[in-house]
């Protein structure tokens, strides 16, 4: 009886929250308020609040095309599973409304930041298995540009690591949630995650990787029906995970709220980065893949390295 | 690295209308591009023989969706040069009203499809919100939004009436403090200039040397426009100043092109402030005399040159449209080559290409009675540019 308890709960875990169900909506309504939100900064009406789903919807429906040339169409076709997959295990690592995440270990901020990476090399195999020249110059650009934004990132992400003196991104929570003032330590690597976040999920100024005026869809040209809609919807999924993760790892947290309020927290500062990625995303144009690297090895990685040195020093004297 | 040949159109999110750059690709950077045009062949010039002068003017009009005042006036001054017409002054006047909106509206719409090649949308958006004040002015004066249908042989077919004169003057005044605000952004923001600055060189002497007209030669620093050189209308009374930069590049065209807008809006409030009084057109004569003519037009997009030939009959001759766009893809190659990928839809758009404008194939040669085949052509014309010093072997 009690084993089949436990099982319940974690099938409801996994199934639905905080695992694929909860995802897939929030996903959907963070992608609607993103899309609302971008137009109204450009003085457009926007699309209703069911559109996203609406696309899911309509995309699920159609026909899959695979195309002749695809050099392999087993892969062509796994590899939008294996991303949203990546995805939706790395929520699991992350505190959502309470203090706990559903599943932690000593080092599962550096699990979360490599299942991070997965979908982007799965957007980069997904370039080169459609060989179509676009998608090639797409899958070149996936990867360089993943270059660029990747070591900041992760630099960014160990400053709080090393203040809470844990590599656990529940310990990390807790321990801004026990000493907010300490978050103001980390402001420079939260700006630059923030900017980082872009060139993760691929938003202007950084969304080269599929510069619709340069390269059409770029890795995604040759993607169409099913298998786009699961596409898109990993890159909805990616933007949770990675608001969830700079809550947890900047933000304290739930800040010591538990259950529904802590649930509301989370929401509220998810909407935060939204918003913030939206005004980046509506005040910019997109740079060029070069001046992408000489942006991200020259001024952020420098602010990154001078964060660590920060975070050291104010270990040595809070700790 | 291995070389890749990208195409570029003709169905491409880039390209408004079709047409094909074929770019060879090595890494981001373009080793070579290759250009090929005749996608959008319309027959206007022909159709147009099969009209009476009158028809053909809606005709004319229809060769460009933005510039379509441009290529109706440019044809109208022909036949009535030909019928030795003398319009009134007020007609002229009507005529560089629409024609100057007109180029404001070119230049936001320009503005806007530039900055979405760059992934730059709130500015696009921005800019063809603006754009509604012409559009609506325009329709305001003329009953239309795209196709005026205002120039009529011996005048215009509408008159500028008073609430209408005073509702310009206040959307005027919306325009400028939003140019304005153009001109604040394009010199504050840094990846706009970041994406400008330095791409698609066109030295000067490159620039006069391949024919290039309009915005895109006075970016590269020659001060040549039509409304200075040859003065039409009652452009000669009007105080104005022609833009140019020495930038060279795609920085310097939309310099050119927003100031441009600014300089339209100093000449709608002189021409509109003293409108002279009197008749808007005079009658369309019944019979037009055998005779020929050609006449330049600046448009938005740069020099438009028509030619009429009349043989008495009730139909013209003979039309001829050299829209601008054509004297402006000689420089396109130039300037893709070496340059980024990604830098490929702006360099393009830059010159603000119009393809269905551009694409006329009947020639036949002067002196000859033959018709010559395409690929004699074809071959004449390689040989006529090799001597200038420009190779178009690959253009297809």
């Amino acid at each position: 009886m009690e084993m089949i308890k436990e099982l319940l709960i974690q099938l409801f875990e996994i199934l639905i929250y905080p695992g694929l169900l909860f995802l897939f909506v929030a996903a959907l309504l963070a992608d609607w308020i993103d899309r609302k939100l971008y137009a109204r900064m450009q003085n457009r009406q926007g699309p209703p609040w069911y559109q996203p789903l609406a696309d899911f919807v309509k995309l699920i429906s159609k026909e899959t095309i695979i195309p002749k040339h695809a050099v392999g169409k087993h892969l062509f076709r796994v590899l939008p599973y294996l991303a949203i997959s990546a995805v939706v295990v790395c929520i699991f690592f992350i505190p959502i409304s309470g203090s706990l995440a559903l599943m932690s270990f000593q080092g599962d901020l550096i699990a979360a930041a490599y299942l991070l990476s997965i979908p982007t090399m799965c957007f980069f195999l997904i370039g080169w298995t459609s060989s179509s020249p676009y998608s090639a110059v797409g899958a070149m650009r996936v990867l360089t540009q993943f270059f660029a934004y990747e070591v900041p990132m992760i630099l960014v992400l160990i400053g709080p690591a090393i203040v809470a003196g844990s590599w656990r991104i529940e310990d990390i929570a807790y321990y801004y949630s026990a000493n907010p003032s300490m978050m103001f330590v980390n402001i420079l690597g939260f700006i630059v995650a923030l900017i980082t976040m872009q060139g993760k999920l691929e938003r202007v100024p950084f969304d080269i990787p599929h510069a619709e005026t340069e390269i059409v869809g770029g890795v995604f040209t040759e993607y169409s029906g099913k298998l786009y809609g699961f596409i898109k919807l990993a890159i909805s999924i990616e933007m949770i995970v990675v608001a969830a993760l700079f809550n947890a790892v900047f933000m304290g947290g739930s800040l010591g709220l538990e259950g529904f309020l802590g649930f509301l927290l989370f929401c509220f500062k998810v909407l935060i980065i939204i918003l913030i990625s939206a005004i980046i995303r509506s005040a910019m144009a997109r740079v060029r893949i070069e001046q992408m690297i000489n942006f991200c090895w020259r001024v952020l990685v420098p602010i990154a390295m001078l964060q660590l040195i920060i975070s050291i020093i104010a270990r040595a004297f809070h700790g | 690295m291995p070389k890749i040949t990208v195409p570029l159109g003709p169905q491409h999110p880039a390209l408004k209308e079709p047409g094909n750059f074929m770019l060879l690709l090595e890494g981001e950077e373009i080793v070579d591009a290759t250009l090929r045009l005749g996608y959008n062949h319309r027959g206007i010039e022909k159709a147009a023989e099969a009209r009476n002068f009158v028809q053909a003017t809606y005709l004319i009009e229809r060769v460009c969706g933005i510039c379509s005042h441009s290529h109706a006036t440019c044809y109208v001054t022909n036949v009535e040069n030909i019928a030795g017409l003398e319009i009134p002054q007020r007609a002229k006047a009507i005529r560089v009203v629409i024609g100057e909106l007109e180029r404001i509206h070119s230049h936001l719409l320009w503005l806007g499809v530039a900055a979405h090649e760059i992934g730059f949308d709130t500015l696009f958006m921005y800019s063809w919100r603006d754009r509604e004040y012409v559009m609506d002015a325009l329709e305001a004066l003329s009953g239309n939004r795209v196709h005026y249908s205002m120039n009529t042989i011996g005048g215009v077919r509408r008159d500028i009436s008073k609430e209408a004169h005073e509702d310009i003057l206040k959307k005027l005044d919306i325009l400028e403090e939003r140019t304005n605000y153009y001109i604040h952004l394009a010199t504050q923001e840094p990846t706009l200039h970041a994406r400008t600055k330095g791409v698609g060189a066109l030295p000067k002497e490159e620039a006069i040397r391949r024919d290039a007209c309009g915005p895109l030669l006075r970016a590269s620093g020659v001060a040549r426009d039509v409304r200075k050189d040859d003065p039409y209308l009652i452009y000669d009374q009007l105080d104005f100043k022609v833009i140019t930069s020495d930038a060279c590049d795609v920085f310097g065209r939309l310099y050119v092109r927003v100031f441009e807008i600014l300089e339209s809006i100093k000449i709608l409030r002189q021409v509109l402030s003293n409108l002279p009084e009197g008749p808007f057109a005079v009658k369309t004569p019944f019979k037009i005399p055998a005779g020929e003519s050609v006449t330049r037009y600046e448009a938005p997009r740069g020099e438009d040159i028509h030619y009429v030939k009349a043989d008495g009959g009730p139909n013209p001759a003979r039309v001829k449209v050299r829209a601008p766009t054509l004297a402006n893809f000689e420089s396109v190659s130039y300037m893709l080559t070496g340059d980024q990928l990604a830098d490929a839809p702006l360099i393009i758009a830059a010159i603000d290409p119009c393809f269905s404008c551009t694409d006329r194939a009947t020639i036949v040669a002067s002196g000859k009675q033959s018709v010559q085949s395409l690929k004699d052509l074809r071959t004449y014309g390689i040989e006529f540019y090799k001597k200038k010093g420009i190779d178009f072997t690959k253009v297809k």
